[in-house]
């Protein structure tokens, strides 16, 4: 299980970089491991609000739907489209693919560094 | 009394004994009053012959009208002998869903085969594998356009009441609105609606040819709702379109169709069969069962239910539609009746279909007092008006064995099949004129 | 086996209609299709051999035993089929003047009185085409109750974690918020859960009784008072009718309304998923909110009639009429006594079934006896030997049997969920006892057969990871 030391996570598996007021949001490894092969993720609309802690996004299994939950306050800016197409690629590289980016972001209040997120993987 | 147990009474006694019970209230011991609380008030059994004997009799109360003149919904079409052959076959009538793909490949297959076939008729690149019938398919299909930001259906007049109204209780509960734009002349009212459409509506319903049996200038109507970003629902009969423009070289985002033509009894109105099939922008979007074709793991062709992450048993409450039980045999039914016509057999009824509408209105119109309800372009039913009161005019037509056209108003929506002869037409024109 | 497209040749369909005997229409050129579908063009004999190919693909209650839970896959008399396919019910135009659908009305008339009877409910609705499109309209009539009194209040439904997803679908359709209610250890509902979940917001309740762990809630008369009391009605969920039809009634429950499975309970087949019926029971208070049309008996002749307050309309026409007429023949034919006997021969197969193999396979609410279907919890031999509900699902299959109910309900996570039904002899049931004990020890001696099953099937398991990330659905012509 790994987890990038320039990320910051939330409880809920997902992570967030963040360059000036600009962040990218994604799926952990150890998420998409739980998740497993994903087949779909339903994606917001660019332009639409985003609030920290609140579910954004859902990702599809064969045979299950999972929310995504919003590391960070602010307004989406981008969406990865690549992802309508090819939705393995969270499963393959989870922290070189973003789902969405989101302006004026602000991070959540407890958010996790990444070893405090290993630990909390762990203890699941 | 008959019943179905294989095993006799006292074969299930050692069994309740087997396990341990002396009588069946051990098994209902958390029932209050145990296995023997209620005594219902019904008839004693019957056997099989007798069975049969009672609900022939009770079909024998049924008038089987011998020539059918009316449709308005469900339309009496020649069914080929080969689809009630193989839709009785035992295996296909009594599978399960086909959960289990290992041991369903036939039903698996034969569904995939009715999507591909159904896409093909109606011109769109994805199907279900069925919804209960045109009606409710017109409300799920609502549904797939629901957005947060855009909500509300404009439905034209001239579609199906039945559908309107099924439409309005899917709605209601919902609180989607729903706008009815009236009909002007016969057909849509087109400014109307493209008024109605100005309201932030998600999707707008059309139906062609409309209830009265009218070919519509559908193009600027599906033209409107696009115009507002809105998607654009149309509803068809799916024999017309043995000949008519199909809904994808119209540009609809959705069709819906009452499948009830494509080989189906009308049997008092069920069951039927609710054909959707939209385009692939929409395809995610799809209520209901789809299969989707794959390979097992030594790469042999295989059919799966797919998509599943869409439907009610993953997604629960947040599922665009409940729906679980559809209509597979009918959808089977569909497949064989296309497979068995071929394009030829469906164009072929088709235009038999209208050219004997047009024939009956011909004939009925050059009675006196007869004329058509709105000069209108017309497929297989029109709308004729009637100069004397035209539910006295159907019962005296019921009394020679014909169902007349549908009495709405001053009027009756008559309808043709390539079953009704020209011979029968003529009968039927000359009854006409007895009765006046 | 090949797509029916690949056996078409153009010219080959077989000449069905004749020619035209009146002058040719056709409508204007602007109003037609630009192309002709590509459907497939097969010569009759070929139409018969294809699908009848398909046909051996497939298994039915014909092929043998289908334990499948909460589906009750019992035997579909054949005389029901005969039935439903006499002219004078099949050829009948569903808008043809009530006069002469005397017989037909007379059909929904009788069904009505009789589910109402078993169900114990006063008013009957036999519409709904499915068991959730009879959910949905159950909930409708609920909303319609609270709205009429001018308690807008009233929006969400409770719904424990082990209901089928079609009751949290159907409440959210029906324009409720859902609230989920944990089980309690036995499987029933938590009552202290319960009486915290209720309050003025409480539009009502939906429960499947017995419920998909198989099990009897003793507490149902109190869930029912707790849910009254505090304004709610009550629904129920009638998948699970065939244990206790007869014995005992959703109405005398507590019940204020309540969907039957026709293609369940009372015999209708499956179809490969359809068609089936969901018709909506209710008590008086409910009744004038029913969908239109309801029949009516006035003095001997049987009308269409618009209740007073109705709800509108759930689907064009009627409801699925053959259906109707199979499930009145079957309950003619077992009359008052035989329902009685077929729903404690159901649950005595399951219990049978159930006591044979657990001290095998984990029942994780064994304790109690269950009704007509009950839960195998795969997890620890799952843990021991590394094979999970599916591997010893994919197994049965090699054994000419029909997998059982996989991973429902939720609450248990490698759950088998088996459901006899009881039109099985003691012979089948033990040859099945006896298969899945032999697959218990398969699991032990060499796992990796069973998680390689099925061995004998048309197909291994298929990849439906891809399938569902790129989805092809449809045939497409070679360009």
């Amino acid at each position: 299980m790994q987890a990038p030391e320039n990320l910051k996570y939330t409880k809920t598996h997902e992570w967030a970089s963040i360059d000036g007021d600009v962040a990218k949001v994604g799926l952990t490894d150890y998420a998409q491991d739980q998740l497993g092969d994903l087949v779909f993720v339903n994606l917001p609309e660019v332009g639409d609000a985003v609030e920290a802690g609140e579910a954004f996004a859902d990702t599809e299994s064969v045979k299950a739907v999972s929310e995504i939950y919003s590391p960070v306050t602010g307004e989406i800016s981008a969406i990865n489209e690549e992802l309508f197409d090819a939705p393995e690629l969270i499963n393959q590289d989870p922290y070189g693919t973003w789902l969405i980016e989101v302006s004026s972001a602000e991070l959540a209040d407890d958010l996790l560094d990444a070893a405090a997120y290993l630990e909390l993987c762990e203890a699941e | 009394m008959a019943n179905y147990l294989p095993s006799t009474a006292a074969e299930r006694q050692e069994m309740l004994e087997a396990i341990g019970c002396s009588s069946y209230d051990d098994l209902y011991r958390d029932v209050p009053g145990g296995a023997n609380s209620v005594t219902l008030d019904l008839p004693a059994g019957m056997t099989e012959m007798e069975v049969l004997g009672e609900m022939s009799h009770i079909a024998a109360k049924n008038t089987v009208f011998h020539m059918v003149f009316r449709g308005a919904g469900s339309y009496n079409h020649y069914i080929p002998q080969v689809v009630k052959s193989v839709t009785s076959n035992e295996k296909f009538v009594t599978a399960y869903t086909p959960y289990q793909a290992e041991i369903s490949q036939g039903v698996l297959q034969s569904i995939f085969e009715y999507q591909s076939m159904v896409c093909e008729l109606t011109g769109m690149d994805a199907s279900n594998a069925s919804v209960y019938d045109g009606a409710t398919a017109a409300a799920e299909a609502v549904f797939m356009c629901e957005e947060r930001k855009r909500s509300g259906v404009v439905i034209s007049e001239t579609v199906n009441p039945d559908t309107i109204e099924t439409v309005k209780t899917y709605c209601a509960s919902r609180s989607v609105e729903v706008t009815v734009v009236p009909a002007k002349g016969g057909v849509t009212d087109a400014e109307a609606f493209s008024a109605a459409l100005g309201n932030g509506a998600s999707c707008a319903i059309i139906q062609q040819p409309n209830y009265f049996g009218i070919l519509e200038d559908v193009k600027p109507l599906i033209d409107a709702a696009h115009a507002v970003k809105a998607k654009a629902i149309m509803s068809v009969n799916p024999i017309s379109l043995g000949i008519l423009a199909t809904p994808g070289e119209l540009g609809a985002d959705i069709c819906v169709a009452e499948g009830q033509p494509l080989g189906m009894p009308m049997a008092f109105g069920g069951p039927y069969l609710g054909i959707m099939t939209c385009t692939s922008a929409c395809m995610r979007k799809l209520s209901g069962r789809i299969v989707g074709q794959t390979t097992d793991h030594d790469g042999n062709n295989a059919f799966v239910l797919t998509l599943q992450a869409r439907e009610q048993h993953i997604r629960r409450e947040k599922a665009s539609s409940n729906i679980c039980s559809n209509e597979a045999l009918c959808a089977l039914t569909a497949s064989v009746y296309m497979a068995a016509m071929g394009p030829q057999g469906i164009e072929q009824a088709a235009k038999l279909s209208c050219s004997k509408a047009h024939y009956l209105a011909e004939q009925l119109c050059a009675i006196d007092g007869f004329e058509l309800a709105y000069d209108q372009p017309f497929f297989n039913e029109v709308l004729i008006k009637c100069p004397c009161d035209p539910k006295v005019l159907e019962a005296k037509l019921a009394e020679k064995g014909i169902l007349a056209g549908l009495p709405i108003g001053d009027s009756m929506l008559w309808c043709a099949t390539e079953i009704n002869t020209k011979g029968s037409i003529d009968y039927l024109v000359e009854a006409v004129k007895e009765a006046m | 086996m090949k797509l029916v497209f690949d056996i078409s040749k153009p010219g080959r369909s077989s000449q069905i209609l004749p020619e035209c005997d009146v002058p040719e229409v056709m409508p204007d050129a602007a109003f037609l299709r630009q192309s002709a579908p590509a459907l497939p063009e097969i010569p009759e004999v070929e139409v018969d051999r294809h699908y009848n190919e398909l046909a051996q693909e497939v298994f039915g209650v014909c092929d043998g035993f289908y334990p499948l839970g909460s589906c009750t896959m019992k035997y579909s008399p054949k005389v029901n089929e005969t039935i439903a396919a006499l002219p004078g019910f099949a050829k009948i135009h569903p808008l043809q003047p009530a006069e002469s659908a005397q017989g037909a009305l007379q059909v929904m008339s009788e069904l009505s009185s009789a589910l109402a009877e078993i169900t114990g409910m006063d008013a009957v609705s036999l519409q709904p085409a499915a068991g959730a499109h009879g959910e949905y309209t159950g909930l409708l009539l609920i909303r319609e109750y609270h709205l009429s009194r001018g308690d807008t209040a009233r929006t969400k439904i409770i719904v424990p974690d082990s209901a089928h997803g079609t009751n949290p679908a159907s409440s959210v359709m029906a324009g409720f918020e859902v609230v989920n209610v944990v089980s309690n250890a036995e499987g029933g509902v938590d009552l202290d859960g319960l009486r915290e979940a209720v309050g003025p917001d409480t539009a009502g309740l939906m429960l499947t009784n017995p419920n998909t762990l198989g099990l009897f809630d003793p507490n149902i008369t109190e869930i029912c008072k707790i849910i009254h009391e505090a304004g709610g009605l009550c629904y129920y969920d009638g998948a699970n009718l065939n244990p206790i039809m007869g014995v005992m009634r959703p109405g005398d429950m507590g019940f204020d309304c309540v969907h039957v499975n026709l293609h369940k309970t009372f015999s209708t087949p499956h179809g490969g998923g359809g068609p089936g019926a969901g018709p909506v029971g209710c008590k008086e208070l409910l009744a004038k909110f029913l969908p239109t049309p309801v029949v009516i008996d006035s003095e001997g002749r049987f009308e269409l009639s618009r209740p007073e307050s109705s709800l509108g309309r759930m689907k064009a026409f009627y409801g699925n009429f053959s259906v109707m007429v199979k499930a009145l023949a079957y309950i003619k034919v077992l009359g008052a006594e035989g329902i009685a006997e077929t729903a404690k021969a159901s649950a005595l197969n399951a219990n049978y079934m159930m006591r044979k193999l657990d001290d095998l396979y984990f029942m994780p609410y064994g304790q109690a006896p269950c009704m007509h279907e009950f839960v195998m919890d795969i997890a620890p031999l799952e843990h021991e030997t590394g094979c999970s509900a599916m591997d010893v699902a994919k197994r049965l299959l090699d054994f000419g049997m029909h997998a059982p109910t996989m991973y429902f309900p939720l609450i248990v996570h490698e759950a088998l969920m088996v459901e006899p039904t009881e039109t099985e002899s003691r012979e089948n049931l033990d040859r099945a006892i006896e298969v899945l004990r032999q697959i218990w020890q398969e699991c032990h001696d060499d796992p990796e057969f069973v998680k390689a099953s099925p061995h004998d099937a048309a197909i291994g398991r298929p990849d439906e990871v891809t399938a569902a990330r790129h989805p092809v659905v449809r045939w497409i012509p070679e360009a």
